[in-house]
């Protein structure tokens, strides 16, 4: 199959073509939020860190930044800078490859004259863009994240196995997806070295889910039986290994052909696991850093969060969250409970919008301006 | 026939209530009636679709979840109660 989307310089589709503005540091926020309230319809990237941190959490962030400026959905880039941090405006033009990119400097010239110039520079941007095509690509140029989020006792009933059966197809298609949340898969090492599809593969990824096992414990303590919850318990989930089958059922079953970094680029088709925390802004920030085009992420108590730049589908577990979240929501699994869908039927509706999204079809967290914004950091702050 | 529970895999031997199921409803699973409820089951809850003895591998998603700490008859809730957590090395 294929779909229309905007082919950049260095070979990628995007299936949007935004225009992005990103601060290399939070000092430098504000001009960002002026060109955002000037300029609504581009996506602008605030973030709370940049400076003041040590060199491993310079790289994630230098890492997942440069992933998003480079990302096949954005078409121009400025970067506003203070002048005195470590992750400097020029660090991030420089990086952006074959596309129009601007670094511009606070400290030269005050927030007042470099929004001025931000917006010129801007004004041209969306010149440049507007005269830009989709083209026909194969459904294969798509890289899609999978994503659970504010999960249920149904997410792994319904939603998770759904995206599933979407991902199957997805990767029948010759796409790649890509999981991430590697602590949601504690418990099952030993089932997802199994698929994948060489010892040496499975090795590395039991050693990356084990040495979460360990964080975990390390950090949580004597809470870390939490990681299964009373809840999880109330809902019928017996053991850690059946809670994170049912984050991993969303992966569907084709065998595991990369292990990536945090925000790194696949090179492989298929199933792709990225090295990403579970919480949900850092997960989806990694997936858009290695350059998902579209993340589809499942939720049983609901979420709107979108992230900047990344179209991203929502499907829920049940249709009481779809019902109270209208206008949240793209897909309800829920109808699996109450219409009698099939797991097939609603996979096959989440793969179609995911098409359609492709092409350009809005989903609701981008019609609502849902894009929220941060990178996972682990060090302390000086 | 309303579907009453959900199979996610061939290989599993239990099977998911997608709503309130009372004892001796019967089980209905892609539009076929499979067994009768032996006990009440709760929204998302697991119902063994066979007999398991002591010690066997309670099966979703096609893996291993749990073993069966007693012997689980068909039709009977399978939970923290009568299952345990997989011994690893």
């Amino acid at each position: 199959m294929e779909f229309k989307g905007y082919k950049r310089a260095e070979g990628r589709y995007g299936v949007r073509n935004h225009v992005l503005v990103v601060s290399s540091v939070s000092c430098a926020n504000g001009v960002v939020e002026a060109l955002g309230r000037i300029f609504p319809d581009i996506v602008t990237v605030q973030h709370a860190y940049g400076c003041g941190y040590g060199p491993d959490d310079w790289c994630t962030s230098f890492n997942m930044l440069s992933g998003l400026v480079n990302h096949p959905n954005v078409g121009a880039v400025l970067a506003i800078g203070l002048g005195c941090e470590l992750l400097k405006a020029e660090h991030l033009a420089d990086a952006v490859k074959g596309k129009p990119a601007e670094a511009l400097v606070i400290q030269q010239a005050g927030s007042a004259a470099t929004t001025r110039k931000g917006i010129d520079i801007v004004e041209g941007f969306i010149r440049q863009l507007k005269g830009q095509k989709r083209e026909t690509a194969p459904l294969s140029e798509l890289l899609v994240g999978l994503k659970c989020g504010g999960s249920d006792a149904f997410s792994g009933v319904t939603a998770n196995p759904s995206l599933g059966v979407a991902a199957d197809m997805l990767v029948g298609e010759g796409a790649a997806v890509v999981m991430g949340e590697v602590t949601e898969m504690i418990g099952t090492d030993h089932i997802l070295k199994s698929r994948c599809d060489s010892p040496e593969l499975g090795e590395k990824l039991q050693k990356l889910i084990l040495g979460h096992e360990k964080y975990v414990k390390n950090a949580l303590g004597e809470l870390a039986g939490m990681v299964i919850a009373p809840g999880n318990i109330d809902g019928g989930l017996s053991s850690i290994t059946e809670k994170s089958l049912g984050c991993n059922a969303k992966s569907g079953s084709t065998p595991i052909r990369e292990v990536v970094d945090y925000s790194a680029r696949p090179t492989k088709k298929g199933l792709i696991i990225m090295n990403t925390p579970g919480y949900d802004i850092d997960a989806m920030a990694g997936m858009a850093g290695g350059g998902a085009q579209i993340i589809v992420f499942t939720t049983g108590r609901g979420t709107p969060a979108g992230f900047p730049a990344v179209p991203v589908i929502k499907v829920s577990s049940n249709s009481t969250t779809f019902n109270n979240m209208r206008g949240d929501i793209d897909v309800n699994a829920g109808s699996i409970l109450d219409t009698g869908k099939t797991v097939k039927d609603v996979g096959r509706e989440i793969f179609e919008c995911i098409v359609r999204t492709a092409g350009g079809g809005l989903t609701s967290a981008e019609i609502n301006k849902s894009s929220v914004f941060n990178c996972l950091k682990q060090g302390a702050t000086f | 026939m309303n579907n009453n529970a959900l199979k996610v895999n061939p290989r599993d031997n239990v099977a998911i209530a997608i709503r309130q199921i009372v004892k001796g409803e019967d089980i209905v699973i892609d539009g076929v009636k499979l067994l009768e409820a032996a006990e009440d089951v709760a929204p998302s809850h697991k119902i063994a679709l066979v007999d398991i003895k002591a010690g066997g591998s309670v099966i979703r998603y096609g893996e291993p979840i749990v073993q069966a700490k007693d012997d689980i008859r068909r039709g009977q809730w399978v939970h923290v109660h009568n299952s345990q957590p997989i011994e690893r090395d």
